[in-house]
């Protein structure tokens, strides 16, 4: 069992954006009434400015866990803190979630207004941003997600990738620190997420923000710097994605998956190739085999 | 034949500022036996093709005839095309409706008077196609089973329809790695089991590859390019162009080439190319 990434020795608290400490979140099953767990006694930290993905079958208590890390769901055993906030605590609520921001798999259950610029405005309309504030947040944050020339559109004639950065924009208004994205992409084309996953990670190397992404495409799982992998509620795997990668047949048990590179990488192996096992680009198998 | 297609134009809104052509003069030609992979970005007009197959969604213009009858004719019986052409929408399992598992895959046939022992041999055989187990689930909710298992159930109420031609509209989306390799592989059972031509429309070129034999490309409303699926992805550029790709084994296959190696660089699957790198390594051994 992993608890955080303790590579580092002892951590400032400083440096952790959002800490679940032996979290547990049950439900009554609609089936029988007895009692389900979705998270099992899970501590982790995410470090500030960090790129954390987190992976897991359907059902492994990932979405449950992202809900947690706004105080959306509060844990039925153990604390959830948000920049040092416990999620418990109601007043502060509405700060965490200003910290913390969450981005779901469909933009059109996220999108409230008819106007672009006048969606974006609604978060920070809500928290009482000044109005002049509010127009500078607003072009800042489409200009961020590259729709500034979309700000007087109509959503609803937008493309999904497109609609998407809108409900990113409307949560970077907020000024969050931290933004955490269940599926973002899983209704999208190639294109839609290419555009979605270049937001995501310009968010993160150039505005600095901490970053939870959950996601069933391996591809984007490699751009981490740190996977978690979920498994019945708890943490199965835990490392860099070369480090959960080259576990080809662990990941396949989990009910995942590997980039086809990563596998053809490890099938050569199998078959007497001297070959290292944790390739994850096209690139370095080129390298590897010319 | 299973379906010919001539001239085939949908405009939306017309005579209107909004006037959209959604179809643009589509002609194709489906044999019986093919395995379709039908792709293009969101909005290229895949969806409404596809709707326009079973009669859903009429044309401006143009015609279209399912197994030897041309459904815009008076006289043409939709009912009767419909069960030759099933339709599996995005999100299926939101059409889910009836009490019972049983109940909502019986729903269709039943339409068709099905009764009693043929039914219930109908549902049984709809779920076993598709990986559900009868005893256990046919009393259940549908709306208590886990996603995967919601869908099985609506893909199976559209199999037990027993069409000619099953078109399923993104039948992965939302599902996990190996949620989507079961629904594929199930999939590819009834197409080589049941004999059933299939239409898949999707948005991943890994799947599309490994499991269609033919391809199409939609782009702004029209057919693009309809050719054998190893032919499509040999036109990387042409693909990318329009906001889509080819296959991650595909691509470095390519570029393994274009190092000088020489290897074919028509690969479709992970299996593939490790055939095709051991023998390049073993050649080079030898040589």
């Amino acid at each position: 069992m992993f608890y955080g990434n303790k590579k580092d020795g002892v951590q400032n608290m400083d440096d952790i954006m959002i800490k679940t400490d032996k979290v547990t979140y049950e439900y009554k099953s609609n089936i029988d009434d007895s009692v389900q767990t979705a998270v099992k006694d899970l501590s982790i930290e995410v470090k500030k400015g960090e790129f954390l993905v987190i992976l897991g079958h359907n059902g492994s208590g990932k979405s449950t866990l992202a809900k947690m890390m706004n105080g959306l769901l509060l844990p039925t055993r153990g604390e959830v803190y948000v920049s040092g906030m416990n999620t418990k605590d109601e007043d502060k609520i509405w700060d965490i979630r200003s910290k913390a921001g969450m981005v779901f798999q469909n933009p059109d259950n996220q999108i409230v207004a008819t106007i672009v610029e006048e969606d974006v405005a609604f978060g920070p309309e809500n928290l009482g941003v000044p109005p002049k504030e509010i127009r500078k947040r607003v072009d800042e944050a489409l200009s961020t997600v590259e729709m500034l020339e979309y700000k007087h559109h109509a959503p609803y004639l937008l493309s999904g990738g497109q609609k998407q950065r809108v409900a990113i924009a409307g949560i970077l208004s907020m000024n969050p620190e931290c933004i955490i994205f269940d599926e973002p992409t899983a209704m999208l084309d190639p294109n839609g997420r290419k555009e979605v996953m270049g937001t995501i990670k310009k968010l993160n190397k150039d505005e600095g923000k901490t970053i939870v992404l959950i996601t069933h495409y391996m591809d984007e799982a490699v751009k981490a710097d740190r996977i978690l992998v979920m498994s019945d509620g708890e943490i199965a795997l835990e490392g860099t994605p070369k480090e959960i990668f080259r576990q080809v047949e662990k990941v396949k048990e989990l009910g995942l998956d590997v980039p086809q590179v990563t596998e053809l990488a490890y099938e050569l192996r199998k078959e007497g190739i001297d070959i290292r096992n944790d390739v994850l680009s096209i690139e370095e198998l080129v390298d590897l085999l010319c | 034949m299973l379906v010919k297609i001539n001239n085939l134009s949908y405009i939306y809104n017309p005579n209107t500022p909004f006037e959209k052509k959604a179809l643009d003069n589509i002609n194709l030609q489906i044999d019986e036996g093919d395995f379709i992979g039908l792709i293009g970005h969101t909005g290229s007009g895949k969806s409404t093709l596809v709707q326009h197959l079973n009669g859903i969604m009429k044309s401006t213009s143009g015609s279209i005839i399912v197994d030897g009858i041309n459904i815009y004719d008076k006289d043409a019986n939709l009912r009767e095309i419909r069960q030759k052409v099933g339709l599996v929408f995005q999100y299926p399992e939101h059409q889910l409706f009836e009490e019972t598992v049983y109940k909502d895959i019986a729903f269709g046939p039943k339409n068709l008077g099905l009764k009693d022992e043929e039914l219930k041999q109908r549902v049984k055989s709809s779920m076993e196609l598709v990986g559900l187990d009868y005893d256990t689930l046919k009393d259940r909710s549908p709306f208590e089973l886990s996603g995967g298992q919601k869908r099985r159930v609506a893909i199976a109420g559209v199999i037990a329809m027993k069409p000619k031609l099953l078109i399923l509209d993104e039948p992965t989306a939302g599902l996990d790695p190996s949620g989507r390799d079961e629904i594929l592989d199930e999939i590819r059972k009834l197409y080589l089991k049941e004999g059933i031509t299939i239409i898949l429309v999707s948005h991943s070129m890994e799947d599309v590859a490994k499991l269609s034999n033919r391809i199409l490309v939609m782009h702004e409303g029209k057919i693009i390019i309809n050719d054998e699926t190893r032919e499509v992805f040999k036109k990387a550029s042409e693909l990318e162009e329009i906001g889509l790709g080819i296959p991650q084994i595909t691509s470095f296959m390519r570029e393994f080439k274009s190092k000088g190696n020489d290897v074919r660089d028509d690969i479709l699957t992970v299996e593939e190319a490790k055939e095709e790198i051991l023998k390049y390594l073993r050649r080079n051994k030898n040589a």
